[in-house]
Formats: structure tokens, C-alpha cells, sequence
């Protein structure tokens, strides 16, 4: 496989990740990390001071999974849908397989009677691995420069 | 005609009826920075931690007044209104930093760490022809100061005179929570902000209700964190204006659980199980059994364990309609790595993502969208009885509620006979 399907693989799978989000598809969006992956989402306000602490954090697709389970059983949060808008994708180049990539992302959230607010904007930071030749996120770093939360972060950003 | 709080109705002496208007007035909300924020009580300012160093400091809000907090170079902290004397430029911008002087950006006023002005650049003026007049004394400005307490690290300010001392203030049972949680350097974790759009006494309501924390956070209750079955209670302070709820985890009763949960529509699964457990498990490290505390200190401050994950909540009033949550969370400073991994990871149960509390951003909304044409109505608060306020022994309860709204009615500076 040469770096022009390579490139265009990463770059569908960052429009894999934004749109099984907004059509509510989280069981599926699971299935596009690793077993071992991390996925983290960042307050800029913390990464800039380093503190370690984040708004979201799972260490593997276990704890992503538990996530859209307690979401789907357990959490009551404010019903809405998702739009994230994906700015260009960089493919920094790979290294040791493991490939760096970088999109900024807008993500806006409509109520139920149809009203929309912009919920975050920031910077995805992702490491992507292949596994037989399908893209899979080894590490997905959301860093949100929209840090003071409206109301709840309940769905993935 | 102004709208008070005097002026509201409010039918019951043992606030077991609040009045609506009282989340959603303008005029009561300017009339509560003056009495509440402004007037005798102590608000949570930091973390010592914070700002460790001289010149060290952050800015913050005392209700929604801006508020600059920093380390004087003989290591007394000292807490101003974040505005310059001059024209009332905002001082410093940056939530936190380290700086030897304060200078506005505007006019480059310069203020040092006591909040003594400084210097005015082009003072004589220039060619001996204008700045500042031959009696303008430069040493009799200074900035806008709060009084500062520190009790175990944690700071509190007020812009009274006449507050009673911060040990008195906070209580015998709140210093002994204070004790217990602030025992020994801290490691500070990292911030995370929250805004809603609903009323600040919304939140110190949500707070002080022991009774939602199983029924509204489901998360809780599926995993058996917190339950309404479990040993537990409330113990107040005096003035009932403070409270530290506080459970056992473990030692619910699962049938009465499920009883109590069955004429409800939730689900309340005995068997439903985390493929990733690791954030669910408490690391007992106090000397008793209490795995959750929430603690409240008027007017804007809570402390909060819940199992491994330790931070304080600061309440920031953005005007009648929104609030801005504003959560520290540490550790300790002899806490190995493997601790500061586990402190992290339980971080996903708290805060505007986490498991178990990300709904109370959504209770607080849903309320001040509610009643905004029923201002005159009154809300309800009688889960765990009427009458007295004080400490009891049993999660179904919403007093501290009650103890929160007999301490504002009394700042609010309503008489007492009035309530009847």
C-alpha cells in the first residue's frame, strides 16, 4: 500500500469517527479504535498549564464501550443531536507503522426543538494504526479549547 | 416597583416551601451580590496549592465580582477586586500566572503584591506640563481588598468587616471534614469548568439533596456507589447554612433497593457490570468507612470525595440565569504514580462528563426553564420531614435544603416573623 491510499484510508476514517457520532451509531464508532487504544478528551486550559487531568478519559475499547453502555442505560442527559464539522486533516507521516495525524473539528449540538448551539471546537491529535489493512485509532487526543462545558458533556466529542 | 426577597412569599417558617421567584428575579439577584457576596459570610477563593510561590497568583470570581488572589513576598495571601483604581480596567486577564507587579494593561497603573499603587507613567506629566496634580498621592491607592482566611490550605475571602472569624464560620463540623480531606500537601490534578444555564441556588440546592443522588444519577445506583439503602446522613453546622452529606459504599440493602426502585421507570439492573471495573473501586485511604462526601459551604463552595476522586466546586453567579462551576481536583503530594493514575481515572465519574454527575447540569436547566411564568408558586421540600433542621442519619432527605434557605433568608434580612 502506498502513502496515497494510506493518507486517504486515515483520512476517511476521521469521517467515519465524526459521522457514526452524529447519527447516534456509538457501537460502531467503538469498533473503529484498537482494543488498547486511548481516547482522551483535553481541556486546552489544562494541557497548557500540564495538568494531567482530563474532561474524558478511556484506556481501552472496553472503557469506551462501558461508556456507550452507561449512556445508553444509565445516564439521563440533555437530548440532542451532533454536527462536527472536520477541518483538513494533516497526515504528519508514520512512524514505526504508527501514523500522526491532526484535524481540527466544530462540533454543534441541536435540541429537540431545534435550536443549535456550537458545543466545542479544538484539535484532534491521533495515532493511527492498520491492522490488516484497516485504519484503526491507536490513540485519539481531543483537545478542547471550549473548556467551560455547556451544561454536560454526555456524547463523545 | 423593586422586587425583594423580603417582598416574596414565603408560606412556610421552616422553608419546606420555596418561592420560585427567588432563582429567577434580577432585582434580587443584584440585591444578593450586595448582602450574600459582599456582606458577612466567607467565599471559597483556592486552593493555598494553587499559588504557592510569591507573585504567585489567579484570578477568580467572588459571585460575579472578578477577584485577583496572589502570594505576597512574605507568603501571605491576599485576594483584590480584579480592576484597576484608575478607570476600572479588568487588571489581569490570565486565570493563573506569577508576576512581581500587577500592571493594567491600559494605562500601565502598577500595583504591587499588597495591591499598593505602585507607579503612573508621565506622573510629573511632560515638559512639567500635565499627569496627575501636585496632591494626588499615589500611595493612598489601593486596590479593592478582601479579607483572607486559610483553614488546612483552603482559601476564603470576604468583603465584611463584621464576618466572624472563618473557624467560627465554617463550624465544628465542617472543620472536622476540612481536617479529614485536607490532611497533608496536596497535588493539583487539573481544572474543569462548567456552565449552566439556571440559578446558583439551583446548584447549592442540588448540593445539599442527598435524596437525588441515587434517583437523578443512575450510574450511581446501577453500580451500587451510592444508594438511598446505604448508612449514611447529613450533619449541618449551626446555622444549617453548611452541610456534609456523606455514605458508605457497601452497605446497601439490594431487595429494599429494588422495592423502592420498582414503581419507578428506571432501570435498576442488580446484574448490569462494567467490562472495566478499575474506576468503581475505592482505595480506602481515611480513617472511616465514609467512601462519598459531599460537603456545602455557603455560599459557593463544595468539597467533594467520592471514593478516590477529591476536588472542590467553586460557584461563579453569571447573573440570575447561568452559573459557572469551576472544579479543582488534587491528590496528595506522597501519592505514587499508580494513586495519580486511579485519582484520574475515577475523574470519569465527576465533573461536566462524568458518569454519575453529568445530569445535574440538566436538573438545574430543566428547573429555572420550568418555572419561569410560576414565580409566585413555591417549590416543595419535604422529603425527610418538616420542622427542625439539623443532622440526621438516613440518605432520604432534602433538610440541608431547608438549612441553606433559613441562612439566605435571614441575609436576605427578612424577619423571622415575617416567615410565619
Amino acid at each position: 500500500m502506498g502513502d496515497r491510499s494510506e493518507y486517504d484510508a486515515i483520512v476517511a476514517l476521521l469521517a467515519d469517527y465524526a459521522h457514526l457520532i452524529d447519527e447516534d451509531r456509538l457501537e460502531e464508532w467503538v469498533e473503529l479504535f484498537c482494543d488498547d487504544c486511548t481516547y482522551k478528551i483535553l481541556s486546552r486550559e489544562n494541557v497548557e498549564a500540564g495538568y494531567p487531568l482530563e474532561l474524558m478519559s478511556c484506556n481501552s475499547k472496553g472503557m469506551l464501550r462501558d461508556r456507550v453502555v452507561s449512556l445508553r442505560e444509565a445516564n439521563l442527559y440533555n437530548l440532542h443531536t451532533d454536527k462536527h464539522i472536520l477541518g483538513a486533516v494533516r497526515v504528519h507521516g508514520a512512524d514505526d507503522g504508527v501514523w500522526s495525524v491532526q484535524a481540527n473539528f466544530s462540533l454543534y449540538q441541536s435540541t429537540l426543538d431545534g435550536s443549535t448551539d456550537l458545543f466545542a471546537v479544538g484539535t484532534y491529535r491521533d495515532k493511527v494504526v492498520f491492522d490488516n489493512g484497516r485504519p484503526l485509532f491507536a490513540e485519539k487526543i481531543v483537545i478542547n479549547d471550549t473548556f467551560a462545558v455547556a451544561r454536560m458533556l454526555s456524547t463523545p466529542i | 416597583m423593586t422586587t425583594t426577597a423580603m417582598s416574596l412569599e414565603w408560606p412556610a417558617e421552616d422553608f419546606s416551601r420555596i418561592p420560585f421567584a427567588a432563582y429567577l428575579d434580577e432585582d434580587i439577584y443584584v440585591e444578593e451580590q450586595e448582602r450574600i457576596f459582599r456582606g458577612p459570610v466567607w467565599s471559597y477563593l483556592a486552593l493555598e496549592a494553587e499559588i504557592p510561590e510569591a507573585g504567585d497568583f489567579i484570578t477568580t470570581y467572588v459571585g460575579d465580582t472578578p477577584v485577583l488572589v496572589n502570594r505576597q513576598r512574605d507568603g501571605e495571601v491576599s485576594a483584590f477586586v480584579n480592576r484597576c483604581m484608575h478607570r476600572g480596567s479588568m487588571l489581569k486577564r490570565e486565570c493563573r500566572g506569577n508576576a512581581t507587579m500587577h500592571t493594567c494593561l491600559y494605562h500601565q497603573w502598577a500595583y504591587d503584591l499588597t495591591g499598593q499603587l505602585r507607579a503612573v507613567p508621565f506622573a510629573k506629566g511632560h515638559m512639567g506640563r500635565g499627569g496627575l496634580p501636585a496632591d494626588f498621592d499615589i500611595k493612598s491607592v489601593k486596590l479593592t481588598a478582601m479579607r483572607v482566611e486559610s483553614y488546612r490550605g483552603v482559601l476564603f475571602g470576604t468583603f465584611c468587616d463584621d464576618t466572624e472569624p472563618l473557624a467560627d464560620y465554617l463550624g465544628a463540623n465542617v472543620r472536622a471534614e476540612l481536617d479529614r480531606v485536607f490532611n497533608r500537601p496536596l497535588n493539583l490534578l487539573g481544572y474543569q469548568r462548567q456552565r449552566i444555564l439556571g440559578n446558583w441556588k439551583l446548584y447549592n440546592d442540588n448540593v445539599r439533596d442527598p435524596n437525588h443522588g441515587a434517583l437523578l444519577h443512575m450510574f450511581h445506583a446501577t453500580f451500587g456507589l451510592y444508594r438511598p439503602t446505604q448508612r449514611g446522613g447529613v450533619k449541618l453546622d449551626d446555622r444549617g447554612r453548611h452541610n456534609i452529606s456523606y455514605s458508605m459504599m457497601g452497605t446497601s440493602d439490594d431487595d429494599a433497593d429494588a422495592e423502592a426502585f420498582a414503581g419507578t421507570q428506571k432501570v435498576f439492573d442488580k446484574g448490569f457490570r462494567l467490562e472495566d471495573p478499575s474506576m468503581l473501586q475505592y482505595d480506602k485511604e481515611f480513617p472511616d468507612d465514609v467512601s462519598l462526601t459531599i460537603l456545602s459551604i455557603f455560599p459557593n463552595m463544595v468539597v467533594q470525595q467520592i471514593t478516590n476522586s477529591l476536588c472542590t466546586r467553586q460557584i461563579q453567579t453569571r447573573g440570575p440565569g447561568e452559573l459557572e462551576l469551576y472544579w479543582t481536583y488534587f491528590g496528595y503530594a506522597d501519592d505514587d504514580e499508580e494513586m495519580t493514575r486511579h485519582r484520574l481515572n475515577q475523574a470519569n465519574l465527576v465533573g461536566p462528563g462524568g458518569l454519575i454527575s453529568m445530569e445535574d447540569g440538566e436538573a438545574v436547566e430543566m428547573v429555572h426553564r420550568a418555572v419561569k411564568r410560576e414565580q409566585d408558586d413555591h417549590g416543595i421540600v419535604e422529603i425527610g420531614g418538616k420542622g427542625e433542621i439539623g443532622d440526621h442519619d438516613y440518605l432520604v432527605t432534602e433538610i440541608p435544603i431547608r438549612g441553606f434557605w433559613s441562612y439566605y433568608y435571614d441575609l436576605m434580612g427578612i424577619e423571622t416573623e415575617q416567615a410565619a
